[in-house]
C-alpha cells in the first residue's frame, strides 16, 4: 500500500520535474557559467559596481522601482480600503476597470504611455491649449515611472483588497467602541492588519519593475534601464558573457527582495503576475 | 401591554449608573431585510439583560443598536438615562464591548490592548498604567501583560477582552455571545466569573446568547426573541416557569404537552391541553398515576435518567428522574403530576410582545 | 451609513486612478479607427487600419493562439499533477519544490531567455521553430497553474476526501478522476485562463527568443510602434484588446465566484 502511491506519486511529478531541470535549472546554472567566461572571469559579476554605465544603470533601476513600488502601494491601499469598505452603485465596475489592465504586456503599456504623454499625446494636447507649451514626457524616466505605475496598481490593488477583505470588521469595531476616531482605527488597526499584504504586493512590484523589458523598449529612447543595458550588450555589442553576468546579478536582486519581503511579512508572497 | 416592570429587588439606582431606553428601534437592512421589527425596551440602571434567541432572531442587531453599530430605522430612538444617542457613534458612546471573536488586536502586546481605550482618551500615563494594572489583576491574567494575543489560549484571549473594555470604565457593558467560542468546561468558569464581575462594578450590561443556561445564570432579566420581535422580557424563573408564548415554552428547556383528556382524573377540571416539565413528573408505581407508559429510551445523565415514554395516541413525554435503581426499555411505568408544577397555558397570540 | 467628505474623497482618488488607467485604452482605441489621428476624429473613422494590419500582421495572432493553445495542454498534463504531488507530499521538500518551481516569476523574463539560448541556441531547429518560444511561455505559465490549483487543494481539504473515496474501496485512478479533478475544477479553470492569457501577453521572454518567422503578436505589435504610423500600431492593440479583454473579464468573473 504504501510503496505504489510513492511510486506514482513520483510518475505524476515526473513530467514537470524534468521539463524544470532541463529547460530552467540547467540553463540558469550554464548562464552563471557563461557569466563568468568573459575577459574578466569570475569578476564580471562585480561589474555592475565597477563599470560606471552599469552602476549608473543598477542604480537607476533601483531607485525608480522603489518609486515605482512606493507609488503603487500608497495609491492602490487607498483606492484598494475605499473600494472594499464602501458598497455603492458602480462600485464593481470601479473595480473591473481597476485591474484589468492586469495582463497587458509592458510593450503595450509603453505605447498607452506614448498616447498619454508623446509627442502626440494627450497631456501635451491639452497643456498646449492650456498654456502654449506641449508636455512631453513619455521618452523620459516620468515616462517610464508612468508606464511602471500603470501595470503595477493592478497587482497591488488586488493583493491589497484581498487583505482587506480577511479583516474581521470586528476589530475595527472594537477599536471604535474604545473610543478611537476614524483616523486613528486606520492608522492602529487598519494599517497594521495589511501591513504582511502591503509588504508582500510591494515586493512583487519592485521584483516585477526591476525585470521590466517591454515598457522601457517601447519607450526607447537613451534610458538605461538595466534590462535594457543588458539587451544592449547582448544584441550590439554581442557581449554574451556581459549580458548573462547582468542577468544573474538582476535575478538576484529581484528574487532577494521577494525572499526579503516574506521573511517581512511572515507569509508567503504571492507573485501574482 | 409590557413585561419589562423593573425587577423589584433591583439595585440602589445611583446616579452614574446608566439606564438605557429604546423606543420604536427596528432595522431594517439596505437589501431590505427585515432584522428587527420595531421594539421597545427600557433596562434599568445596573441591571445585568440578557437577550437570548436561536441565530437570526435580532438578538445580535438589537445590541448593536445599543452600541452605536447600527442606526435604527426613521423613528427608533435610544436615550441613556434619558438623552437622546440615536445618532452619536459607538467612539463617542462610553461603552464597553466584548465581541464573539474577542477582536484582540494583534499587532498590540496584551498590556497594549487593555491600556488603548485610555490612551485614545488621552489619560495620564500613570493613572494609565495604574488603571491598566487594576484591570489585568481584576481579570486575573497580570503575568500575561507582555505577551503578544497569538501566544494566548481561548480563555485568555476572553480576559484580555473584558479587561480591555473594563479598563475604560464604560457607561455600559456590551457583550456578544462573548463565550461561544470556548469550550464546555471554560465556558461554565467564565460565566461564573462573568457574573461576579457583573454584580462587583455594579454596570448596566446588556449580553447576548443563544444558550439558555447562560441567559438564566446571568440575567437580572431575559428578553426572548424570535423572528426579529421580542417574545418575552422577566426575570428568568418566570420566563421558565411561565412562558408567555408556544416559542418560549419550547426554546427555554424541554417541555410536554399533553391533552388534559389523557390524564386520569384530569379529563373534567382542565379543559385542552396540559404542559409540564421532565422534572415536574414523578414517577409513581401503582395506583395514582395520571399517565401510564413505556419507556421507549433511557440516558443516564449523571445526575439524573432521562426517559422518553410512549403511550398510545400521544406524542413522546419526556421525564426526568433522580433515582438510582435502572428503569429498563420496553418497561411499562406511570407519571403523576403536581397540579401547582404546570406550566399556565401560553395564550395563542404573543402576549409579551411589544409594539 | 453616513457618508462625509472622507468618503468622497475617496471616491474621487479612486476614479482618477480609473480614469488613469482607461483613458489612455480609449486613446488607442480611438487611434486605431481614425482616419487621422493627428487630425482628429472630425477626420472621420475607418476599419482602413484594421485591414492594413491584418495583411501585414494576422500570422502573429494565428501564431500567438496556437501557442497559447499548445502552452495552456501542456500546462494541464504536467502542472496539474505536479501541484497534487506537491499538496500530497507537504513538509520541506514540497516546500522548496514550491519556491524552485515558482523562481520563473522572480527571476526576470530577459535572464531565463538569455539562459535558454546559452544553452540551447546551437540546436538550430529548435532555436528557429515556435518550440523554442514554447518552452519559455510554459516555463513562465507553469508556475501560476500550479498555484491556483495548489490554493484549491488546500482549501478543499483533498486528503479527507480522498481517504473517504479510499475507505470506499476506490482505486487511486479512480480518486483522481472521480474525487480530486472535480473538486480542484475551479483552481484548474482559473489557472488556464490565467496561462492563456499570459502566453498571449508574454513579451520579454518571447523578444528574445524569436526569429523573423516566429513573431508572436506582442512581438509585432513592438514592431509595429516601432515602424508603423500611429493609426497602424493603435488598430494592431485594439485587435490585442479584442482577444485579451474578454479573457480579463472571465478571469474577474470567475475569481468573484470563488
Amino acid at each position: 500500500m504504501s510503496q505504489r502511491p510513492a511510486l506514482l506519486l513520483i510518475l505524476l511529478a515526473l513530467p514537470a520535474g524534468v521539463v524544470f531541470l532541463a529547460f530552467f535549472l540547467l540553463p540558469m546554472a550554464r548562464l552563471v557559467l557563461i557569466g563568468a567566461s568573459g575577459e574578466d572571469g569570475a569578476a564580471a559579476y562585480l561589474s555592475v559596481l565597477t563599470t560606471p554605465r552599469h552602476l549608473e544603470s543598477m542604480i537607476a533601476t533601483v531607485l525608480l522601482s522603489l518609486a515605482v513600488t512606493l507609488a503603487a502601494v500608497a495609491v492602490s491601499t487607498v483606492a484598494g480600503v475605499f473600494l472594499v469598505r464602501h458598497r455603492f452603485p458602480g462600485r464593481s465596475t470601479l473595480v473591473s476597470l481597476l485591474t484589468f489592465p492586469l495582463a497587458f504586456p509592458g510593450v503595450v503599456i509603453g505605447f498607452l504611455v506614448i498616447l498619454l504623454a508623446g509627442r502626440q499625446g494627450l497631456v501635451g494636447e491639452v497643456t498646449k491649449a492650456l498654456t502654449g507649451d506641449k508636455m512631453v514626457f513619455a521618452y523620459s524616466m516620468a515616462g517610464l515611472f508612468v508606464g511602471y505605475l500603470y501595470f503595477s496598481i493592478p497587482r497591488v490593488i488586488l493583493t491589497v483588497m484581498a487583505a482587506a477583505e480577511k479583516l474581521d470588521p470586528s476589530l475595527e469595531e472594537a477599536a471604535r467602541s474604545l473610543g478611537a476616531p476614524p483616523w486613528r482605527v486606520v492608522a492602529d488597526v487598519i494599517l497594521p492588519a495589511l501591513k504582511p499584504g502591503l509588504i508582500a504586493s510591494g515586493a512583487i512590484c519592485f521584483a516585477t519593475s526591476m525585470g521590466a523589458f517591454g515598457t522601457a523598449f517601447t519607450l526607447a529612447t537613451n534610458i538605461d534601464v538595466l534590462p535594457m543595458t543588458i539587451y544592449t550588450e547582448f544584441t550590439l555589442s554581442a557581449n554574451i558573457a556581459g549580458a548573462a553576468s547582468l542577468s544573474v546579478v538582476l535575478g538576484l536582486v529581484t528574487w532577494a527582495a521577494l525572499a526579503l519581503a516574506r521573511n517581512l511579512s511572515g507569509s508567503t508572497v504571492a507573485a501574482a503576475g | 401591554m409590557m413585561h419589562n416592570t423593573l425587577p423589584e429587588a433591583s439595585e440602589p439606582m445611583t446616579a452614574e449608573k446608566t439606564a438605557i431606553t429604546l423606543t420604536d428601534c427596528g432595522k431594517t437592512f439596505a437589501d431590505g431585510t427585515r432584522a428587527l421589527q420595531p421594539i421597545d425596551l427600557a433596562i434599568a440602571g445596573g441591571e445585568t439583560v440578557v437577550l437570548l434567541g436561536p441565530s437570526g432572531c435580532g438578538k445580535t442587531t438589537l445590541l448593536r443598536i445599543v452600541a452605536g453599530l447600527e442606526t435604527p430605522d426613521a423613528g427608533g430612538r435610544v436615550l441613556f438615562n434619558g438623552e437622546d444617542v440615536t445618532v452619536r457613534p459607538i467612539e463617542r458612546r462610553e461603552v464597553g464591548m466584548v465581541f464573539q471573536s474577542y477582536a484582540l488586536f494583534p499587532n498590540m502586546s496584551v498590556r497594549q490592548n487593555v491600556a488603548y481605550g485610555l490612551k485614545v482618551r488621552r489619560v495620564p500615563r500613570e493613572e494609565l498604567t495604574r488603571r491598566v494594572d487594576d484591570a489585568l489583576e481584576m481579570m486575573q491574567i497580570a503575568e500575561l501583560a507582555e505577551r503578544r494575543i497569538g501566544q494566548l489560549s481561548g480563555g485568555q484571549r476572553q480576559r484580555v477582552a473584558l479587561a480591555r473594555a473594563i479598563a475604560v470604565r464604560p457607561r455600559i457593558l456590551l457583550l456578544d455571545e462573548p463565550l461561544t467560542a470556548l469550550d464546555a468546561l471554560l465556558r461554565d468558569r467564565l460565566r461564573v466569573e462573568i457574573d461576579s464581575l457583573l454584580r462587583g462594578l455594579g454596570i448596566t450590561a446588556v449580553y447576548v446568547t443563544h444558550d439558555q443556561a447562560e441567559a438564566m445564570a446571568l440575567g437580572d432579566r431575559v428578553v426572548v426573541m424570535s423572528a426579529g420581535q421580542i417574545e418575552q422580557i422577566g426575570p428568568p424563573r418566570d420566563i421558565y416557569h411561565a412562558p408567555a408564548t408556544d416559542f418560549v415554552a419550547d426554546f427555554i428547556g424541554t417541555v410536554n404537552r399533553v391533552p388534559a383528556a389523557a390524564l386520569a382524573g384530569w379529563g373534567d377540571e382542565v379543559d385542552g391541553a396540559v404542559l409540564f416539565r421532565p422534572e415536574d413528573a414523578e414517577i409513581v408505581s401503582g395506583e395514582g398515576a395520571h399517565l401510564r407508559g413505556r419507556v421507549a429510551s433511557s440516558l443516564f445523565l449523571g445526575d439524573r435518567t432521562r426517559l422518553v415514554l410512549e403511550s398510545d395516541g400521544l406524542l413522546p413525554v419526556v421525564v426526568d428522574t433522580r433515582r438510582r435503581e435502572t428503569i429498563r426499555i420496553g418497561e411499562e411505568i406511570g407519571i403523576r403530576l403536581k397540579p401547582g408544577h404546570l406550566i399556565p397555558l401560553p395564550s395563542a397570540g404573543r402576549e409579551g410582545q411589544t409594539c | 451609513m453616513r457618508r462625509g467628505k472622507l468618503f468622497h474623497l475617496q471616491l474621487a482618488f479612486t476614479l482618477a486612478v480609473c480614469t488613469f488607467l482607461i483613458v489612455p485604452v480609449i486613446l488607442s482605441v480611438l487611434a486605431g479607427v481614425t482616419v487621422n489621428y493627428f487630425q482628429g476624429l472630425s477626420s472621420g473613422l475607418t476599419l482602413r487600419w484594421l485591414g492594413e494590419v491584418w495583411a501585414l500582421y494576422s500570422e502573429t495572432i494565428f501564431l500567438s493562439l496556437l501557442i497559447a493553445v499548445v502552452c495552456l495542454a501542456v500546462n494541464l498534463m504536467i502542472g496539474v499533477p505536479a501541484a497534487y504531488v506537491l499538496a500530497r507530499k507537504g513538509g520541506r521538500l514540497a516546500r522548496a519544490l514550491e519556491e524552485i518551481i515558482v523562481l520563473p516569476i522572480a527571476i526576470p523574463g530577459l535572464a531565463i531567455a538569455l539562459a535558454l539560448i546559452v544553452t540551447y541556441g546551437g540546436f538550430r531547429d529548435f532555436r528557429t521553430g515556435w518550440s523554442f518560444i514554447l518552452v519559455g511561455h510554459v516555463l513562465y505559465t507553469l508556475p501560476f497553474m500550479v498555484r491556483s490549483v495548489l490554493a484549491v487543494l488546500h482549501s478543499v481539504n483533498f486528503r479527507e476526501l480522498e481517504e473517504s473515496a479510499a475507505s470506499l474501496g476506490a482505486s487511486f485512478v479512480q480518486r483522481f478522476r472521480d474525487v480530486i479533478l472535480p473538486n480542484v475544477k475551479p483552481g484548474i479553470l482559473a489557472g488556464s485562463l490565467m496561462t492563456f492569457t499570459l502566453s498571449i501577453g508574454e513579451f520579454n521572454l518571447t523578444w528574445m527568443l524569436h526569429t523573423p518567422v516566429t513573431k508572436t503578436l506582442p512581438v509585432g505589435l513592438a514592431d509595429s510602434y516601432a515602424s508603423m504610423r500611429l493609426e497602424v500600431a493603435s488598430a494592431y492593440t485594439l485587435i490585442f484588446f479584442v482577444m485579451i479583454v474578454p479573457l480579463l473579464i472571465a478571469m474577474q468573473a470567475m475569481s468573484r465566484r470563488r
